[in-house]
């Protein structure tokens, strides 16, 4: 990288940087020159040459040249078929998601007062609202970076809660969640799995009884879990919890949530999970945004990190104003002594899972959800029709995630999905390292955008390539 | 603290009608009544009766009508400026004619207190009138401070007299008003007047909390600091040794200490404790030399004041003597962030009386502010 | 010519001055006000926003109905509350929403000072919206996705350079995320030498931000917080008292929340070494020194910046952002997993790093800011970066000097020397003298379009307010800016009241803010509102 030469006039970005500006705001300070302002900084600790990187492109023009060239040698998954889910998924983001979030009073603004920043306060209370009707719970926080920071934090919140140093986690969650949960959880916590039934896929609720003790915190599940199978024993896992004194948590899909039950209804004391399935593109995997739930018992809601926007009265009537809810247990308010620790997250994402809810109502999010269910059976039943093809948790329900084990067929997922490739279809998520129990399996993910024909062409080519 | 519903709050008034006397003509302060004529004779015009009316006019025009029952001390200490305020007072207790004095200002208070049952007492004055506040009803009423003296260390003050007028009408609103104790301190008025401030806490007020509206540098709510308490005594306590005698200073940081102990606290004294219970209560020098012995102890102090000192202001009975058998390393010194950052970059201090002591006890040294949190300052003698 | 103070009364001359008169100083702003229903109250029955595909007839008559196949206990028995409306009410909403916010493309966002609300290039933002960005899943094979590898790559390389360190990694989700990354390392360190139960003690100071304390807290440290001497500096002395074996690292900002640099952070940095413990650094406040100094000079085994305030991506209503970590090649077997690796001229992803301390997030970071970030540097280059550090430490210092012109405003500390990259001031004087708070002339700020914040929290400056105008205002930015603080200053003092019942020209009016610390009255949805308050017929 070759270090570049004098430039000449103000850079677009930086308007003071002319030299007649320059030096009449120097002469108004008092100061001879620049280096004058950098007086307290000694110079054994200069670097003393310039930075070593590219010649810049100051032109517009050479710079999107130059940033397109690189993402040519990308292929997105609108240029081919896709089947990859595992945590990011392609759903259909509604032009009004991109462009309320493209809208330069939301993207550019920060952290300012509920006064000159009232929307954005209202925007993520009426997001909070909507995902409380989903969830059927009264306390949502302001997003949280991702869903695994939701579901670390959620834990640890049980742990406060409880007085409890354990966890016991479905055994089918994804091993990089795991990972997160289990560096996040230490040094002061510990996770225990509990094995998932073969046969179907769900969390075997006898041997999660057999594990359960006095020092167990929560029970964590996902519903439907990272295999795409939905827990149907919710209940009696949430009785095996209480029994103990432990908190459920439950971390979901939202998209899912107009089909299935919010877990709130089903013995959850925190319901958590990941809002990129609301009107997020992909991204390379770089949207995302955690949720937090709860029901409105000060116990729980004290125990928040997150910002919590609350509403309020103002000196007008009938004016909504809005506030920051019990603050002061966040590192804001007391630094060290808060809860974990809140930052900049997610704020824009939350806001533009809100809009998508907005426009997809009731009736939408019922839509989604049956319409996922439909397309997913279909595409199971399709792909078992196919010799040596095997469906792990067949028996079980399913929303948009399904798990296949191609085991008998004597190939390994890495095979199948490079000649899949070739034939411009991105296959499933190969799962043979985190789950070895389930052989050379793969996880395949099917939304509301995949129409018949490009079920059809799935089993079509899968059959081409086992053959 | 808010009225029961349908009746009036009852609001008692009283006023230093020559508190701040001295301060515009730089005489600093007005206890004495030489200095009052001092002040007077330089052309000083008393100004706590226009601040209190300032108080009472916000105190009018915030509170819902009906909602206020106001008493007030006769003449300059109530009656005339509540009438500037527009504000009907019944009129309670008697003075002479001529100028007013402390004792008139203790008894009208006890009385509205305690014969009047006040819900609340709007006083004005500086940190002498607080003073006698405090003598007058300690902790049985919640009192408000309308700020119009010189002197104004007491967090019983609120910010402004507008400030104090609109926490008054908040509790005339029936607002939930969370109450704390504030700190009472005076000055020895010589010293002060010599240019040495050193404010002594001679006991604590019971006062309304609204953020920003009271005293002190932006204070954490109520919420905050009970959070903050709490942390702290949970470290001391986990890390008390049995067998060892723990001293414990003056002061609501220590006392949150003695709560999670679960024993009672001398708040303005010095109390003294081994393996959980309460060895000894309102210690003085002698009781605490007795209480050490030859064994081993510690002291739990808190910075006192508003100054930074951690010995020698409102602590006199941890003496020079009690410190050397105790020894430096066993000093446990707690403050809320809050509380140091108020030091403003200034260090912590020491005035034991013995030169020697106080030198050992410069230095650095690690304060304890919340659970497994420290900051480290500097002390000085 | 009457002061603004609201509504402009208007009309009492039939015709106006020709030419048009000039406009003053500060402008006569009113910002959007429309008192705007919860979005449920918007709610029409029936009404539909976005239709998802229907499912088609072939599958339909293949597989029926699955989800009536779901047993009670598992299918949602009523669709959600969510409200209805036409596609157009809901842009309407928002659109108004929007408008009730502030922005930097909108204010002289000066005042949000250690947030670095730079100008974000819109052009970054085009460039994110290619599906070639936006439309990438995270497992597809790398084949297909070398483009922005490569991207993520060249970035790393770029703050390799720009910090000294020797590895980096753009995961972490924004700076405090990038803070516990970094003791999530250090942690990893330790435990790597044995040293994990000894070494339990992290130091830091409480100028840098309340993250550095709250995530060592955390990850099971315990916390040592020093205070500023009188000066304003963290204190050598307090330091070497709080440094023992017990140290597991030092987390400090330089410059620090007050614009002040340390000129002895060699010192504080090798006190630290000496004693086994890692040292790193808060870059959060790095925009003034770009090119000039480095955590790499210092002696730092760590730093972190935060790509939405340094490298310009925008900081979205409170996120998304994106964090930075860097790490010396001692450190780099700790890196969170996957790294981006180059191998010949094939970018990969590595997942098999056996030190590492694991995931610390789903994937690889907020890719659409990495990509921004790197737009940024690449049409700045190295002249550009140092221009905009200096020029950002050159408006710093003639705004300080402009605003210690007005009445009642102070600059605690460093007396008569220059700052950096902010300035923490104190309106003290002016509190003391009027009643009136800091907070109070910020939310008066609002009347004018425009805002400040104060400080974290505790106050050891009272009355705070700072300020960090970054390379993207102009000069008369800057003077505009001073005139709207010398405004609200002056109304201080000639009308407290109307300052502390400020704001008038805003979108609301002054909140009550007794019901959010009160858990009868705290209402985070619209549900609780409703049930709490009776208005809930269900």
């Amino acid at each position: 990288m070759a270090s570049d030469e004098e430039p000449v006039g103000a850079h677009p970005y930086i308007p003071n940087s002319g030299r007649a500006v320059r030096e009449a705001m120097l002469e108004a300070i008092g100061a001879s020159d620049i280096e004058e302002l950098y007086a307290d900084i000694p110079p054994s600790l200069r670097l003393g040459r310039p930075l070593d990187l590219p010649a810049p492109l100051r032109s517009e023009a050479e710079l999107v040249r130059h940033v397109e060239g690189l993402l040519a040698r990308n292929t997105s998954t609108r240029e081919v078929l896709s089947f990859l889910g595992a945590g990011c998924y392609a759903h259909h983001v509604p032009a009004v998601c991109d462009e309320v979030n493209s809208r330069a009073e939301f993207l550019t603004a920060y952290a300012g007062e509920p006064y000159e920043d009232h929307g954005r306060f209202q925007a993520l209370f009426e997001y909070a609202s909507m995902m409380g009707e989903l969830l059927e719970m009264d306390v949502v926080n302001v997003p949280t970076y991702d869903g695994f920071q939701a579901s670390a934090t959620s834990l640890r919140m049980a742990s406060r809660i409880t007085g409890r140093p354990s966890v016991l986690v479905a055994g089918s969650i994804g091993r990089d969640k795991l990972s997160k949960i289990r560096d996040y959880l230490a040094p002061d916590m510990t996770v225990e799995l509990v094995r998932f039934s073969p046969a179907t896929g769900e969390l075997d609720p006898e041997a999660l009884r057999a594990a359960m003790t006095q020092d167990v915190a929560a029970v964590y599940v996902e519903s439907p879990s990272y295999l795409g199978v939905v827990e149907t024993r919710g209940e009696d896992i949430a009785g095996i919890a209480h029994d103990a004194r432990a908190l459920l948590v439950a971390a979901v899909d939202p998209s899912t949530l107009g089909v299935l039950r919010p877990p709130a209804e089903w013995g959850a004391d925190i319901a958590c999970g990941e809002i990129q399935p609301l009107g997020l593109h992909q991204h390379f995997g770089g949207a995302n945004g955690g949720f937090i739930a709860t029901h409105d018992d000060p116990r729980f809601v004290m125990e928040y990190p997150s910002r919590l926007f609350g509403i309020t009265p103002t000196t007008v009537e009938g004016e909504y104003g809005f506030g920051d809810v019990a603050y002061e247990r966040t590192s804001f308010a007391i630094r060290e002594e808060g809860k974990e620790w809140v930052g900049t997250a997610a704020a824009l994402w939350g806001i533009t899972a809100g809009v998508y809810l907005a426009l997809m109502g009731p009736q939408g999010m019922v839509e989604l959800g049956e319409g996922m269910m439909a397309r997913t059976r279909y595409a199971m039943d399709r792909l078992a029709e196919i010799p040596g093809i095997r469906l792990p948790f067949a028996g079980s329900h399913h929303v948009k995630e399904f798990a296949v084990d191609l085991t008998a067929t004597g190939r390994t997922v890495a095979e199948v999905d490079a000649a899949l490739l070739k034939r411009g279809i991105f296959g499933g998520k190969d799962l043979s390292a985190e789950f070895p129990e389930l052989g050379q399996s793969a996880l395949f993910c099917v939304t509301e955008v995949h129409t018949k024909d490009d079920l059809d062409r799935l089993a079509t080519e899968m059959e081409a390539v086992l053959r | 603290m808010a009225s029961p519903s349908g009746r009036p709050v009852r609001i008692g008034l009283v006023v230093n009608p020559i508190a701040g006397v001295g301060g515009r003509v730089g005489l600093k302060g007005s206890d004495g009544a030489e200095i009052v004529a001092r002040a007077l004779a330089l052309g000083a015009v008393p100004e706590s009766g226009a601040r209190t009316v300032r108080a009472l006019e916000r105190l009018r025009s915030e509170a819902p009508a009906g909602s206020v029952e106001l008493l007030a001390a006769p003449g300059p200490m109530g009656e005339e400026p509540a009438r500037a305020a527009g504000l009907p007072a019944r009129v309670v207790g008697e003075i002479a004619a001529g100028a007013t004095t402390a004792e008139d200002t203790r008894r009208i208070a006890r009385s509205m207190a305690e014969r009047e049952a006040v819900d609340v007492l709007l006083f004005a004055g500086g940190d002498g009138t607080a003073a006698d506040v405090l003598a007058a009803v300690g902790t049985s009423v919640p009192v408000i401070g309308i700020p119009t003296g010189v002197k104004i260390h007491s967090a019983a003050f609120a910010v402004t007299p507008e400030a104090a007028g609109k926490l008054a009408a908040m509790a005339a609103r029936g607002a939930r008003l969370r109450v704390a104790e504030a700190e009472v301190l005076d000055l020895d008025e010589d010293a002060y007047r010599r240019g040495s401030v050193a404010p002594r806490l001679i006991g604590y007020l019971r006062v309304p909390q609204e953020r920003r509206l009271v005293q002190a540098r932006k204070s954490p709510s109520p919420a905050g600091e009970a959070l903050a308490l709490e942390a702290i005594a949970a470290d001391v306590v986990e890390g008390m040794e049995p067998g060892r005698g723990y001293i414990l200073g003056p002061g609501t940081t220590v006392r949150a200490v003695a709560e999670r102990l679960g024993v009672p606290k001398t708040l303005v004294g010095v109390d003294a404790v081994r393996d959980g219970a309460l060895v000894v209560a309102d210690a003085s020098e002698d009781d605490l030399l007795g209480f050490v012995g030859d064994g081993p102890a510690a002291i739990v102090v808190t910075p006192i004041g508003g100054q930074g000192f951690i010995f020698g202001r409102g602590n006199q009975q941890i003496g020079p003597a009690v410190l050397r058998r105790v020894g430096r390393e066993h000093v446990i010194v707690v403050a809320t962030p809050w509380k140091l950052a108020s030091l403003g970059g200034l260090p912590l201090r020491v005035d034991t009386g013995d030169p020697d002591i106080d030198r050992s006890l410069a230095g650095h040294l690690r304060v304890t502010t919340g659970y497994g949190d420290r900051a480290v300052c500097r002390v000085v003698a | 010519m009457s002061e603004p103070r609201g509504t402009e009364p208007h009309g009492a001359e039939p015709v106006g001055a020709w030419p048009i008169g000039p406009k003053p100083m500060p402008r006569r702003f009113h910002q959007a006000r429309w008192d705007e229903p919860i979005i449920f109250e918007l709610s029409q029955p029936g009404s539909r926003g976005v239709l998802p595909p229907p499912v088609e007839p072939g599958i339909l008559d293949a597989v029926g109905d699955p989800a009536a196949a779901l047993p009670n206990s598992v299918r949602r028995p009523r669709s959600p509350a969510l409200p209805e409306l036409p596609q157009l009410h809901v842009v309407r909403h928002y659109a108004r929403l929007s408008q009730e916010n502030l922005g930097v493309d909108l204010n002289i966002d000066v005042g949000q000072g250690t947030c670095t609300m730079k100008y974000s290039p819109k052009v970054n933002d085009q460039l994110v919206r290619d599906p070639k960005v936006a439309d990438l899943h995270p497992l597809q094979d790398a084949s297909t996705v070398q483009g922005i590898l490569e991207l993520l790559w060249r970035l790393e390389r770029f703050l390799q350079e720009i910090s000294g360190m020797d590895r980096v990694t753009l995961q972490p989700g924004a700076g405090s995320a990038a803070i516990y990354t970094n003791v999530a390392m250090i942690r990893a360190y330790h435990a790597s030498r044995g040293d994990a139960a000894v070494r339990d003690e992290v130091i830091t100071t409480v100028f840098s931000h309340p993250s550095n304390g709250a995530c060592a807290k955390t990850a099971g440290y315990k916390v040592i917080t020093l205070y500023p001497d009188a000066d304003g500096y963290p204190e050598l002395d307090a330091l070497k008292a709080a440094v023992s074996e017990r140290t597991a690292a030092l987390l400090i900002t330089n410059p620090e929340d007050t614009g002040i640099f340390n000129p002895r952070i060699e010192e504080f940095v090798r006190v630290v070494r000496e004693a086994g413990g890692l040292c790193s650094y808060d870059q959060a406040n790095a925009n003034g020194i770009l090119g000039i100094t480095r955590a790499r000079e210092a002696g730092f085994d760590l730093c972190h910046f935060n790509l939405h305030k340094t490298f310009s991506t925008p900081h979205g209503s409170g996120g998304p952002g994106a964090g930075a970590c860097g790490v010396t090649q001692e450190l780099a077997p700790f890196l969170p997993v996957p790294t981006v690796e180059l191998d010949g001229d094939e970018y990969r992803l590595d997942h098999d790093r056996p030190l590492s301390v694991g995931k610390i997030r789903p994937w690889y970071g907020i890719v659409p800011n990495l990509v921004r970030a790197y737009a940024w540097i690449m049409s700045l280059g190295a002249q550009g970066l140092r221009e905009v550090a200096e020029t950002a430490v050159l408006n710093n210092n003639y705004l300080m000097q402009q605003v210690l012109r007005i009445r009642g405003v102070s600059a605690p500390y460093a007396t008569g020397r220059r700052r950096i990259e902010q300035v923490r001031y104190s309106w003290e004087e002016l509190a003391r003298d009027t009643g009136v708070h800091s907070e109070d002339l910020g939310i008066r700020a609002a009347d004018f379009g425009t805002h400040y914040w104060t400080s974290h929290h505790p106050w050891v400056v009272p009355e705070p307010m700072t300020l960090e105008p970054t390379e993207s205002y102009s000069r008369t930015d800057l003077d505009e800016y001073v005139a709207i603080l010398r405004r609200v200053a002056q109304e201080a003092y000639d009308d407290p009241e109307f300052v502390r019942t400020a704001p008038h020209a805003s979108t609301v009016h002054r909140a009550d803010h007794g019901p959010l610390d009160d858990p009868e009255r705290w209402a985070v949805t619209w549900r609780a509102y409703r049930r709490k308050t009776g208005l809930d017929a269900r």
